[in-house]
């Protein structure tokens, strides 16, 4: 995929991280549901599938999807507010609010993850 | 106007798209760099000294009647208003092309038929109230419908929005921000008389719901008007239309019929 010229400005960057990050989780729900489903079926291969987390490769992937899911979060806010509230001026403000807050939830995720185990 | 290309004179390398239809390639021409030269002198230039069959559209230069936008280096602009210096690449090289999401009739000039097609199937049109002989009806120019119709009132249909926009290249049912921000002017507008039918309209198939936000059309309209805002706008006004609807749907049908009355009277007289 190419940015031309009438896409390189902030907000439509904004629209194609939202999309792009909301197709990914998409695309991850499948496998969370299937781990969710061995707690019912199998916990011995749960249990398994839980140990991987403590590898550090795991860890990062985790941080990448946390962040994933909180950009998406907060961009979804975003677009709500810009929806449904009266017309704000400061809409790259909460573009760049909305990653700024994705990274701090998965920064402290991953420093969790990685200092509590 | 300037005079041809003098051997020592400073040359700029401009691209310019050539052809009818789908058909078509860029070509090349070396203009000569001039103080103050806006990306319409260089057009003009190409078919005055070089190229007599290149085909553009202008009228007023000064950013009046929105007739000359292009897309110069990937950007949807008016000609008139844009300076070379500003916006040529590092390489000092220029590329000018038919706006986009338009037909191409001949090499810069698109047919704007669509877009103005789009404009009536947004009811983007006026629907008067009053008959010459009730006069002219007094506007609060205080009331927050009446602000924020006029926020949107300014835009001379230059299409630089619709050309940014990628929902109508993706989807070219969609009305586009133009027809829409004009809509949402209507609806906002007390001398209007076809508030529900305009918001009918725009919330049908390719109405204002299929707007992703991108925001060109608010980045790059030359006269600073916010589509995006009248569009959101509209996305609220059509929601509780339909709740309306939805809740008293009795009344709603009775109200459609005084209406449809009152417009057959009116038109009769």
């Amino acid at each position: 995929m190419k940015v031309t010229g009438h896409q390189r400005h902030g907000l439509w960057l904004a629209y194609i991280a939202h999309r792009l990050s909301g197709l990914a989780l998409a695309l991850f729900l499948p496998l969370h549901f299937w781990v969710l489903s061995l707690a019912l079926n199998d916990r011995a291969a749960l249990d398994g599938f839980l140990s991987w987390t403590d590898f550090w490769y795991i860890k990062v992937a985790e941080f990448g999807l946390v962040f994933l899911l909180s950009f998406h979060f907060f961009g979804g806010l975003r677009l709500m507010a810009l929806e449904w509230l009266p017309w704000s001026a400061r809409q790259k403000t909460y573009a760049a609010t909305a990653l700024a807050a994705g990274f701090a939830v998965s920064t402290s995720f991953f420093l969790s993850a990685t200092i509590y185990g | 106007m300037t005079q041809p290309l003098q051997p020592d004179q400073q040359s700029l390398k401009v691209r310019i798209w050539r052809g009818a239809g789908d058909e078509g390639r860029y070509e090349t021409f070396d203009v000569p760099v001039l103080e103050s030269q806006t990306i319409l002198d260089v057009v003009s230039y190409i078919q005055q000294y070089m190229d007599a069959s290149l085909t553009y559209r202008f009228a007023c230069r000064v950013g009046m009647c929105g007739s000359c936008a292009m897309m110069v280096n990937g950007v949807p602009r008016w000609t008139c208003r844009t300076h070379v210096k500003k916006i040529t690449d590092k390489a000092g090289s220029l590329t000018i092309a038919p706006l986009r999401n338009l037909p191409v009739i001949k090499d810069l000039v698109v047919d704007m038929d669509v877009f103005f097609d789009k404009w009536v199937r947004a009811e983007a049109v006026h629907h008067p109230t009053r008959s010459i002989e009730q006069g002219v009806q007094l506007v609060d120019e205080e009331t927050a419908e009446r602000q924020a119709a006029n926020a949107a009132i300014e835009c001379i249909n230059c299409a630089v929005c619709y050309a940014a926009c990628d929902v109508v290249a993706s989807n070219p049912e969609y009305l586009g921000p133009a027809a829409l921000n004009r809509a949402w002017s209507l609806v906002n507008d007390v001398r209007d008389g076809a508030r529900d039918e305009i918001l009918e309209a725009v919330s049908g198939t390719g109405g204002c719901h299929n707007c992703h936000s991108q925001q060109s059309c608010q980045k790059y309209c030359p006269n600073e008007l916010n589509p995006t805002a009248s569009i959101a706008g509209l996305k609220r006004e059509t929601a509780k239309f339909a709740l309306q609807n939805f809740l008293t749907p009795v009344k709603n049908d009775k109200a459609k019929k005084d209406k449809a009355e009152k417009n057959m009277k009116r038109e009769r007289v």
